[in-house]
């Protein structure tokens, strides 16, 4: 089972890394849909004692419906409606953006042993996974243009945050979780208006116009 | 064993000049017997090293001098291609032809050998430092001897100022190592406490003393206008040995504290990687064939100082393997490129004799006016490539094999993360191997690009013969690698002070990977010779007799053909986060458009984009502070008593 | 019986690659509906272009005609260094791999040279990009030795690709796979192949590899493909070795080493028949791709 568990983390991590070579939109909301998918896997994979099963259970589909489908389905309609254009446009080329994000992963995975962080004996993989997953977030968030692949970004950091609050499950209400989510949640809807509304005012979606606002 | 070919080894060279001087009626006889007594003075100085490195210590305390088997190893290149440096300026720095200029050049040529003999051979620190302004002075009237060229002027006033600060730090870090044990004497020295601050500031100013000189990156940034800007075969000399006195000093100092910090090591690391990467990515982006060649020699510091860092890690950490391979590796790629890296100065010389010109992308097809130059040009570039079967390649396996040593620590060790290495050295071989590639087929492939390359010939006897030497050395060393090995031991040996049987274990699997590296490459040239021998008998070659396929394009023009920089266009642009060319390309419209020239030039980012800038700056500032107090006697005295007062204040609180 | 599998090793090495080629030809002809030609049609080839004479432009030197002979030795030296089916290779030695992967460069500094000889600016760009992409595979291909070095604790290709591969399988899976998918990519990039280079490809601005051999005929030609072919071979032992390292018995493995090389060969003509090339500037980002998936699996080892 451990080594199953290893491939899920190795394969989130190869996710993030995708992420960051893509350069189709369509393909990197699927790869993260993916991602997505592959994490509500976890808390079923990871749960030690039976009496936290149904916790995990209920963890697990919440995640699954709303990353794997709900989230991807929001985006592509918004991709759809406002008839962007289907390519990231990076401020920085990929390939910087991939040696980044592999330094990133690199660290995570040298030092995270060495974080006074409650381990619980939860699995080795899972502190580094949540960082590189967490840097690969910020790093989409930052080196992209376009308001969707931001919010893409902020997926991903979520991704992260939940793979860190895995950590915690064991201990941590589902209300957190919930509400973790339901931040996500908040945050793509208000993404989503405010793109409809860049999109109106510019016939655009490239954020570095925003700075032409004057008042 | 005497001390006389140690004496004659540094007298023999520094007075060599003073022949030329006193024949000047005679210019050849005078320049003949100068080459001589150099020559003399370095087969003295290649017999001692030779037999140090044999077995054996030589020390003459009194004299403050002091051979063992470290010196020794920089003693044999420094000697080598000192006297086939002078050998080649016979044919290429002719006294009759240049005049009182070939005088001052040989006067300066023998005491920087002199110097740098000396400075290898010292074991007080004042002997030392005097090697080293010996040196480091001749080295600027060398740099200097074209001084009617404006960029001559300024690159050698460059060096000027870098060596400066360089030794500024040297005198501060010998005081420092004075104070901590009482003597100047090295011997003295020897054992001081790795840990503590003195051993920190001293390790800081040696690296910066010494690296300036030595030309890590950043502080390389005099390196390529000096030996651009020199004759070849001073820049074959600066390049290939001069420079090495950097390494050589560093690894004196560090040799004599006991336990070293694993922060030297790792700093050393990261250097060396950012050297040798950017060395190599600077070199690409090049297109004056001296000034590419001078930022290899960056690159190549950068992989041995990556084995000396390995080295010191080995020693921080006790682990004799990584001594061997690391120090091995370093001394031994000291030793190679010494070698490759003159040859190529050298061809590269014949170049610029031959046609007038280094600019890469007017050169071309000198292949057929220059065959045995061509030849000898590329075994250089397979050598400084790393390919085998040559010696280039047998140094950067040790390098290679002391990373791999890494490899085997257990799980959380982070001394396995140093495995790391492994990929860097290899892009920088891939790289190197790529700016090769496109120097030797843009200067001697192809077509000529111009009127220059079509006018060549080839160069003198004097001057080939040098190149012959260092290129049958090159193959030498890297078809029987396995017969260095010892030498290298024993140099080892003595920069650690480790046991040599604790070496022992490292050294017999290097040895054994070496004796098969020689069969690798026996069977390389077996395979070889026997294809060639199958091509002939699948019947001789027809003589060339139709143009190049140019597409169905029947006019092929020698400037359509591929340039040096559009070659390396596709990697320089890999590296526009550190390079900035300057140059915009022309807009071209029309049907018809306009007669339009495109140039760019790449500065070199720390002088031109920081340096200058910053001293540009300064300046102003002065001129500004200048005009604001210091035109007054009363402000200035009010400054000098200012300075006074807070000195003393500062006395005080102490 | 160790004599005699390097014996048989050897002789595997230097008649079998102008069969991959056959087999990559073959499944492309299968995907695309056709015939396609004989299995054994690149043995035909090399024999007609042996037979040939060759024709020399006026602006070739003595390197244009070195290039392909430097080529082949150095390829073929290379391939004395490989373990296959699990025995130890010809010769073997820790670090090993770093002169493999140095003969493979001596073989593309000769072939790149040999093109810049002929003053053509195809083939310039041809070298040029040949040179661009080697440098930043080699990187990619240290890595994932690493891995493999790491995994089994060896340093020797003989041992990488050795007795201790099924229980590093056991151990640390998931980094070799990452290592194996990474050597793939490389490999394709390294050989010419679809998405990094097309062989077929009969516009000279977008060739690579094919570009810079436009000028060499006859016999000349023949040892280029044929040192092609055993390029391909040698990287398709490494993959075969390395996913399928598992059989017990000498004959089992030596069985299923063969049996994986014929597999890569498929692989590649699948490959090539369901994807299209990368344009240039992408290639780049697959080869950068290849070295960040192997970094991740070094450290996965490393921690």
């Amino acid at each position: 089972m451990a080594s199953f568990v290893d491939l899920v983390f190795v394969l989130v991590v190869v996710i993030d890394l995708f992420l960051l070579a893509s350069s189709r939109l369509g393909a990197a909301i699927r790869t993260v849909a993916i991602q997505g998918a592959l994490l509500a896997a976890l808390p079923l994979l990871l749960v030690r004692e039976s009496h936290n099963l149904g916790h995990a259970v209920l963890l697990a589909g919440g995640a699954l419906a709303i990353k794997g489908f709900f989230i991807p389905w929001l985006m592509f309609r918004a991709i759809r409606e406002a008839s962007i254009r289907r390519e990231m446009e990076p401020v920085i080329g990929f390939v910087p953006s991939m040696v980044l994000g592999a330094v990133g992963v690199a660290l995570a995975f040298a030092f995270s042993s060495r974080l006074p962080l409650p381990d619980a004996g939860a699995h080795g993989f899972l502190v580094p996974t949540a960082l590189s997953t967490v840097w690969t977030g910020l790093l989409l968030v930052v080196t992209r243009k376009k308001a969707v692949s931001q919010v893409l970004g902020f997926l991903v950091l979520e991704n992260g945050v939940y793979v860190f609050g895995l950590l915690l499950s064991d201990v941590m209400p589902v209300m957190v979780e919930a509400g973790v989510l339901l931040d996500l949640f908040a945050a793509v809807f208000v993404m989503g208006i405010v793109m409809f509304h860049i999109n109106r005012e510019f016939s655009s979606l490239d954020t570095e116009k925003l700075s032409a606002l004057k008042d | 064993m005497t001390l006389v070919p140690v004496l004659g080894a540094i007298a023999l060279p520094a007075a060599s000049g003073l022949a030329a001087a006193a024949l000047r009626a005679r210019p050849a006889a005078g320049q003949a017997l100068a080459c001589a007594a150099l020559c003399a003075g370095a087969a003295l100085g290649v017999a001692a090293a030779g037999t140090v490195l044999l077995g054996g210590e030589l020390s003459a305390p009194a004299l403050g001098l002091r051979l063992d088997a470290l010196s020794a190893i920089f003693l044999l290149p420094i000697c080598a291609v000192s006297a086939l440096g002078a050998v080649y300026g016979l044919g290429y720095y002719p006294q009759a032809e240049h005049g009182p200029r070939a005088v001052r050049l040989q006067l300066f040529y023998g005491l920087a050998t002199g110097g740098m003999v000396l400075l290898v051979v010292a074991g007080h620190a004042v002997v030392f430092l005097v090697g080293w302004e010996v040196m480091a002075l001749s080295g600027f009237l060398l740099v200097h001897t074209d001084h009617e060229r404006a960029e001559v002027q300024r690159a050698a006033l460059v060096y000027l100022a870098a060596t400066h600060v360089g030794t500024l730090a040297l005198f501060a870090l010998f005081a420092l190592l004075r104070q901590a044990a009482g003597s100047f004497d090295f011997a003295a020295m020897q054992g001081l406490p790795g840990a503590g601050r003195l051993a920190a500031s001293a390790f800081a100013l040696a690296l910066l003393g010494f690296g300036v000189k030595a030309g890590l990156m950043p502080l390389h940034f005099w390196l390529p206008g000096a030996h651009a800007a020199a004759p070849s075969h001073v820049s074959a000399v600066m390049s290939g040995v001069l420079i090495k006195t950097g390494i050589y000093g560093l690894l004196r100092v560090t040799g004599l504290f006991a336990a070293p910090p694993a922060t030297w090591g790792t700093a050393l690391l990261l250097l060396g990687g950012a050297s040798a990467v950017l060395g190599v990515a600077f070199a690409l982006a090049q297109h004056d064939l001296k000034r590419l060649l001078a930022y290899h020699s960056v690159e190549n510091i950068g992989i041995i100082a990556l084995g000396t860092g390995l080295a010191l890690l080995g020693r921080s950490r006790g682990e004799p393997g990584l001594v061997v391979l690391g120090l091995g590796g370093a001394t031994l790629h000291v030793v190679n490129h010494a070698l490759f890296k003159s040859l190529l100065f050298l061809g590269a010389g014949a170049v610029q004799h031959a046609t007038g010109t280094r600019e890469l992308d007017l050169l071309g097809g000198l292949a057929r006016p220059m065959r045995a130059t061509a030849v000898l040009f590329l075994v250089g570039a397979a050598a400084i490539s790393g390919l085998p079967p040559l010696n280039g390649f047998v140094s950067e396996w040790l390098v290679y094999m002391g990373f791999l040593s890494a490899l085997e620590r257990g799980g959380g060790d982070l001394l396995a993360f140093a495995a790391l290495g492994v990929p860097a050295l290899a892009l920088v071989g891939g790289l190197a191997a790529a700016c090769f590639v496109k120097v030797v087929g843009v200067v001697f492939l192809g077509t000529p690009r111009s009127a220059h390359p079509r006018a060549a010939h080839e160069a003198p006897r004097t001057m080939l013969v040098p190149m012959a030497i260092l290129a049958a050395a090159c193959a030498a060393i890297g078809l029987a690698p396995a017969a260095a090995l010892p030498a290298l031991v024993r140099a080892a040996a003595a920069w650690s002070r480790l046991p040599p049987e604790l070496l022992d274990g490292a050294a017999a699997r290097a040895g054994a990977g070496a004796s098969r590296v020689s069969v690798a490459a026996a069977a390389l040239l077996v395979a070889t010779a026997g294809l060639v021998l199958l091509r002939r008998r699948l019947g001789a070659p027809r003589a060339p007799d139709v143009e190049t396929w140019g597409c169905a394009f029947s006019g092929p023009l020698p400037r359509a053909q591929y340039t040096g920089s559009s070659f390396a266009e596709l990697l320089v642009r890999r590296f526009s986060w550190a390079i900035f060319p300057r140059g915009a390309a022309p807009r071209l419209g029309g049907a018809f458009p306009a007669r339009a020239a495109f140039h760019t030039e790449v500065p070199d980012t720390v002088l031109d984009l920081a340096l200058a800038p910053a001293a540009r700056g300064f300046r102003w500032l002065a001129a500004r502070a200048h005009l604001l107090f210091l035109r007054r006697i009363q402000f200035q005295v009010l400054l000098v008593l200012a300075t006074l007062l807070a000195i003393l204040a500062w006395g005080f609180g102490w | 019986m160790l004599l005699l599998r390097t014996v048989l090793h050897l002789a595997a090495l230097l008649a079998l690659p102008p069969l991959l080629l056959g087999v990559v030809n073959r499944t492309k002809s299968i995907f695309a509906g056709r015939v396609g030609p004989p299995l054994l049609q690149p043995y035909l080839d090399l024999a007609k272009l042996l037979r040939k004479g060759a024709v020399y432009s006026r602006t070739t030197t003595w390197v244009f005609r070195a290039g392909p002979i430097v080529g082949l030795a150095a390829v073929a030296s290379a391939g004395l260094l490989l373990s296959m089916g699990g025995a130890p290779a010809a010769l073997s030695f820790a670090g090993d791999f770093v002169l493999f992967a140095y003969l493979l460069g001596l073989a593309r500094f000769a072939t790149a040279l040999a093109a810049l000889d002929t003053g053509s600016a195809f083939e310039g760009m041809g070298a040029a990009r040949e040179v661009t992409f080697a440098s930043l595979a080699e990187p990619a291909l240290f890595l994932c030795l690493l891995v493999l070095a790491r995994a089994t604790g060896t340093l020797s290709l003989s041992g990488m690709l050795g007795p201790a591969l099924p229980g590093a399988w056991g151990s640390a899976g998931p980094a070799l796979l990452l290592a194996a998918i990474a050597v793939f990519v490389i490999a394709l990039a390294e050989n010419s192949r679809i998405p990094v280079d097309d062989p077929n490809t009969h516009l000279e601005l977008t060739m690579i590899h094919e570009v810079m051999v436009l000028d060499h005929g006859g016999p000349d030609l023949a040892f280029i493909l044929y040192g092609a072919s055993l390029k391909l071979f040698l990287f398709g032992a490494i993959l075969s070795r390395l996913v399928l390292g598992r059989g017990d018995g000498a004959l089992a493995s030596e069985a299923l080493f063969f049996l994986g090389v014929l597999c890569f060969a498929v692989g590649v003509g699948v490959v090539e028949s369901v994807m299209a090339r990368l344009r240039i500037v992408r290639v780049p980002q697959l080869l950068v791709g290849a070295s960040v998936l192997s970094v991740f699996a070094l450290v996965l080892l490393l921690r």
